[in-house]
């Protein structure tokens, strides 16, 4: 037995914002039809939450659940819990066309705090991150600089974002060099 | 002599001294100068020499139209050439040299120039440099190059010291200029409550209007600005950043904003540069306007500025270009300059207006002041070389006979103004010649559009050619309403600021001074300063035939320079449409393209440079590979070792070794960037039929098959081992480099063509470190980690079984692409290095070694098996390489069946894969062609075949190689002659391409 080990072990930069990589985090791929019946209780009973309107985020404590498109969501769970999970979306599927993975080892997870989070995030993703325009509980699938993310609010200073784990350091490097002092940008 | 007068300067605080270095020397300055008003202040008017001629140059202009006072900046890291001193803010310890000279700027050898200018016409390099031919090459375009260029380029290995960034910014109405239009249409636009983005290119606001001075709404210009950005600065949803230039337009709305944050502080902390990449609803280009040169002979000469820049050095930082100014004009906006400098103490001796009638009220108030005007007169030449000394008179109506001389130091010409409509064309926005003000103004009926086809860009005050304050403000009031409207809200009431009626006379066009002016004088009349293009020069180009602009411009080099002609083009245009004899808008303009100055190149790059120019991909055990002396190969995004060379090994050397202790014992592979896409679904199995040319459909659950993979042509594209997973999940392994693109084929087909198929895929490809056991040990290692059966029954060659593997789910793969003994171990990543560490330890006593991927490749090419890529260029289809194995007979279609059906693929003279083996023993060159008997149509040899994979094989302890041949596999142990990198032949036997242990025997144990 060996203890799992996230992409960065919880690196983590202080600039103009607090830069860390966020550990493990259960997370499952769910691809099917949003509006059906089986895929809804399916989500609703093994993530504790309803399924997400477009372009948001609904989470219980640990565990919710992302829309990514429309036939695809993320699942979110506590990273030891995430084979249950799977298990249990997957029997609440049941006969229903869909697709569940377990895809909490191929993401890593960083968060991003403090006051500043908008501009740093603004540098490096090509969103609107005013506040009228992104709010907590919003998510948007976009790209850091070259590397394809999501990114969502937990509150407003608060940001989280999911990026592949091949790329884990490179989404570290550009954070931390988003967030180096002297870059206030003083737009939001 | 240019001085810093006793007292003014508007933007400068006196009691702050700075120092910095011109040509090495000491100079002084105060806060708030550019470096040109400061060089003008220390007496410094020559700050630069043209580019093609060598000419003395001093600056024309006081901003960023200014093509003559470019400098180098900086020193060592934080060097850059053809910086504009104009637009340079100085600062404390700034270190500066002038360009373009040989050996210094006021003894130049390249000046000679001038003097040959008689055999440097237009168009000179084009005539001069075609024959004979063979002596471009070596003689001609070296000298060129030489001499080409006008700043010093930086140093090829030094680092860049500073950093930059881009910052995406989203706004309703985006205002590109802070002049009192700007300001205004800020105003305007802000009281709907809409995003308001107002960025302006200087340090201060306002634009120029403080130096031309006025009233709006009763109080001086000045409190009227102050007070405009401070009500501006206390809306939320108003954002104001001065020292941010708008650098283009675009489609949809997207507009670049170039900030320079800390060019006149270069120690402070943060980013020199941002580029602000912008989406706005709406843009309003309030971009002011430009003065026009003059166009006499002589109008070169340092001292002979615009007469709006000898206003703005007065006025601005308290700066006399000389004591004497002559004004000369074709309007009535000059006269202000002879009463500023009058005011000041400055001598004017004379005004000429080319105009018979002069001007209007501005002229009535210059002669009050006792300036001397004389109407419809003109200059016939400027004297003096390096500084003006004194002009000569004559009428403007003439042919430039001198009526008189008068001594002088400065002329202040002024030859109208051109709205700065860059930004408006960037995307499109046309133009309209406007008679009476002799200039292109926006036609505001033709605007750029954006994706619904209604405008949006609108220009506001000058820029959109209302060129007085009154018209500025009240022109520019409706544009923010505008814009405010157009981007979806509904703007309160805004009074428009009153500014009191100027009546002025009409200008009147003057493209020529004297306008019949002789050979001699128009060869001596510059258009483009920078590149040196004079009138005659235009001329020549329209009398040889050169009647488009855009072609014209190249001929001659107008506006080519990195002023990309400011000062240049409208005087160019007209002076090539009196030429052609045809009227200036069907001559037209050039295209204007952003940016509108010159950006850094750091601001483009951004944040991408070092560690993060771009995204290195690491598997979970990139740390353990880097701790190893991995001797890194990039393969797409990814670094996966090539080999782990030990103690004082070459790569070669580690290579063979990795391949010998594999085959003799135990290797350990990094496979995780290997490609896992799962694909589920009732029609997962018929999906799957369509993409691989053999059958997926029929694989039993817990095995495993290798499959091709072609694209709609046929081509062999990619490869791997599906395994079944269940009823209705496949997994895909796919080429490192086809994972992303494979995943994205599925989704392409099902999106587009079978989008009623029911079949979902994902890629997991890092989801899973994936790990090869490979060897003659393999299975006692794994046995060793204990946990699952990998017997030869429980887990046969081409299955997979799920389990725990020394505590770690796992799913090993029983697969080989080294003819050995292998196994594929899947875990989560997590828990990769986890295993990794383990597989070392537990395989010690059998010496485990990790191998990278050229030992890979040699242990797959022994076995004869092909690599995407290799064997493979999008030319090859399975039928090539001896797969026919692989392709379905049964099946009704598949992605590319019909091409591969097609004449050109069925013809038997398509080279075919063979195993190939040099007389010598010697590695054949990757790529090596063989030789055929007679010559192509290009006299080139032909040739039958050609090496797809080369290599020294450790186990055979000789070179082999695969390749394509013509009848290959009907030749075996024919002789060929491939092609060696030393113009010689090797004799290479043809040979099958499984070199060792062709029946199996050691991967089936």
């Amino acid at each position: 037995m060996s203890e799992p080990v996230s992409a960065l072990s919880n690196a983590s930069f202080d600039g103009l914002v607090h830069v860390q990589e966020a550990g493990l985090h259960g997370m499952i791929a769910l691809r099917g039809d949003l509006d059906s019946e089986a895929l809804q209780s399916a989500v609703t009973n093994s993530a504790g939450v309803g399924v997400p309107a477009p372009r948001t985020v609904v989470f219980d404590g640990a565990r919710g659940a992302a829309w990514m498109s429309p036939d695809e969501l993320l699942v979110f769970c506590p990273y030891p819990e995430a084979g249950a999970t799977l298990a249990q979306l997957t029997d609440a599927l049941g006969g229903a066309h869909a697709l569940a993975v377990d895809v909490s080892d191929a993401r890593a997870v960083f968060e991003v705090r403090g006051p500043r989070m908008r501009e740093v995030i603004a540098k490096l993703a090509p969103v609107d991150m005013s506040a009228a325009a992104f709010q907590p509980g919003t998510i948007r699938r976009t790209r850091f600089a070259q590397v394809a993310a999501a990114v969502w609010l937990v509150d407003d200073a608060e940001a989280r974002i999911v990026c592949f784990r091949s790329v884990a350091p490179y989404m570290f490097a550009l954070l931390c060099t988003a967030a180096a002092p002297g870059g206030e940008v003083g737009m939001f | 002599m240019s001085t810093r007068l006793a007292t003014g300067g508007r933007l400068t605080d006196r009691s702050k001294p700075m120092s910095f270095r011109f040509n090495g020397q000491n100079l002084r300055g105060v806060q708030g100068d550019t470096l040109a008003s400061a060089l003008l202040a220390s007496g410094q008017l020559l700050m630069g020499r043209s580019f093609k001629y060598h000419r003395p140059r001093g600056p024309v202009a006081s901003g960023a139209e200014e093509p003559n006072a470019l400098v180098n900046l900086g020193q060592g890291a934080r060097f850059e050439p053809n910086q504009r001193a104009t637009t340079t803010e100085l600062f404390d310890g700034l270190t500066a040299t002038s360009q373009n000279h040989w050996p210094s700027l006021n003894f130049d050898v390249g000046a000679v120039n001038t003097h040959l200018s008689r055999f440097l016409p237009a168009g000179f390099y084009y005539k001069m440099f075609i024959h004979p031919r063979p002596l471009w090459k070596h003689f001609y375009e070296p000298i060129i190059r030489r001499s080409a260029g006008l700043g010093a380029a930086p140093d090829a290995e030094t680092v860049d010291a500073d950093t930059y960034e881009h910052f995406y910014a989203f706004t309703d109405v985006l205002i590109l200029g802070g002049g009192v239009a700007g300001l205004q249409a800020a105003l305007g636009a802000a009281g709907s409550g809409a995003q308001v983005l107002l960025l302006e290119q200087s340090a201060d606001w306002g634009g120029r209007t403080p130096v031309d001075g006025g009233e709006i709404d009763g109080k001086p210009v000045q409190d009227w600005i102050n007070d405009a950005v401070q009500a501006l600065g206390n809306m939320d949803n108003v954002t104001l950043r001065n020292r941010t230039m708008g650098a283009g337009v675009y489609d949809h709305g997207y507009a670049l904003g170039y900030e320079r944050l800390n060019d006149h502080a270069p120690e402070a902390a943060g980013p020199r540069h941002r580029l602000w990449r912008i989406r706005a609803r709406q843009i309003v280009t309030a971009t002011g306007a430009i003065e026009r040169p003059l166009s006499f002979a002589g109008n070169d000469v340092p001292g002979v500025l615009l007469a709006s820049a000898v206003r703005d050095y007065v006025v601005n930082y308290g700066v006399s270009i000389g004591d004497r100014t002559v004004v000369v004009t074709n309007n009535d906006d000059a006269y202000r300059t002879a009463i500023c400098l009058q005011e000041h103490g400055l001598d004017v001796p004379v005004i000429l207006d080319a105009r018979p009638q002069g001007g209007g009220a501005l002229m009535q108030q210059a002669e009050a002041l006792g300036i001397r005007v004389l109407r419809g007169k003109a200059i016939a030449s400027v004297q003096g070389s390096r500084k003006v000394t004194g002009v000569t008179i004559c009428a403007q109506a003439g042919e430039g006979a001198v009526l008189e001389t008068i001594a002088c130091d400065a002329v202040a010409m002024s030859g109208g103004w051109s709205p700065v409509v860059h930004l408006w064309s960037h995307c499109g926005g046309k133009l309209v010649w406007d008679e009476q003000q002799a200039f292109f103004r926006p036609d505001l009926g033709k605007a750029p559009t954006g994706h619904d086809g209604t405008p949006f860009v609108i220009p506001a005050g000058a820029a959109n050619g209302y060129i007085h304050l009154r018209d500025t403000l009240t022109d520019a009031t409706t544009a923010g309403v505008s814009a405010a409207t157009a981007a979806g809200f509904k703007p309160k009431s805004t009074a428009v600021p009153q500014a009191p009626e100027q009546p002025e006379a009409p200008m009147m066009a003057v493209w020529l001074m004297p306008q019949g002016a002789n050979v001699a004088l128009r060869a001596k009349a510059w258009l483009d300063f920078q590149n040196d293009v004079k009138v005659s020069d235009i001329q020549l180009a329209a009398q040889e035939g050169y009647e488009s602009v855009e072609h014209a411009k190249r001929y001659t080099t107008l506006g080519m320079a990195t002023d990309q002609g400011k000062l240049s083009n409208i005087n160019g245009l007209a002076t090539l449409s009196r030429a052609l004899g045809a009227d200036i808008p069907s001559v037209g303009t050039t295209t204007f393209r952003p940016p509108y100055t010159p950006i850094s190149m750091g601001a483009i790059a951004g944040q991408a440079r070092g560690e993060i120019f771009q995204p290195v991909r690491e598997t979970p055990l990139h740390q353990w590979h880097q701790s190893h002396a991995a001797h890194w190969e990039p393969v797409g995004q990814w670094r996966r070792p090539y080999c782990f060379p030990q103690g004082g090994e070459t790569v070669e050397q580690a290579v063979q070794r990795e391949v010998i202790a594999t085959r003799a014992s135990l290797g350990l592979l990094d496979a995780s960037t290997l490609g896992k896409i799962v694909v589920k679904g009732p029609d997962a199995g018929r999906f799957l039929d369509m993409l691989y040319t053999n059958m997926m459909s029929t694989l039993p659950v817990g095995k495993c098959r290798y499959g091709l993979m072609c694209s709609e042509n046929g081509f062999l594209m990619d490869d791997g081992v599906v395994a079944r997973i269940s009823d209705d999940t496949w997994l895909c392994h796919t080429t490192t480099g086809g994972a992303e693109r494979i995943h994205g084929h599925m989704e392409e087909w099902l999106q587009t063509e079978w989008w009623d198929w029911k079949v979902y895929t994902a890629n997991v490809t890092e989801q899973y470190a994936q790990i090869a056991v490979v060897g003659p040990n393999a299975r006692k290692l794994l046995e060793k980690l204990g946990g699952m059966d990998v017997s030869k029954d429980a887990l046969p060659f081409m299955q997979w079984s799920d389990g725990t593997l020394a505590g770690i789910p796992a799913r090993i793969f029983r697969i080989s692409f080294s003819g050995e003994l292998s196994y594929e171990v899947a875990v989560p990543a997590s828990q990769g290095l986890a295993l990794w560490e383990m597989l070392h330890a537990a395989g010690a006593e059998w010496n485990a070694t990790a191998y990278g991927t050229e030992a890979l490749h040699i242990l797959r090419a022994e076995k004869g098996f092909i690599m995407i890529g290799d064997e493979t260029d999008g030319t090859v289809i399975p039928q090539d390489l001896g797969l026919g194995w692989a392709i379905s007979k049964k099946k009704a279609d598949y992605i590319g069946k019909r091409a591969q059906a097609r004449s050109h693929m069925t013809d038997p003279t398509r080279w075919q894969l063979v195993g190939l083996e040099t007389a010598d023993g010697s590695v054949l060159p990757d790529g090596a062609l063989a030789a055929a008997p007679g010559k192509n149509a290009n006299g080139q040899r032909n040739t039958q075949g050609r090496v797809t994979s080369t290599y020294h094989s450790p186990t055979l302890g000789r070179g082999i190689a695969m390749g394509l041949v013509l009848n290959g596999p009907e030749r075996m142990g024919e002789t060929l002659e491939f092609s060696k990198l030393d113009g010689t032949t090797v004799p290479t036997k043809i040979v099958n391409a499984v070199f060792f242990d062709p029946e199996g025997e050691k991967q089936n144990v």
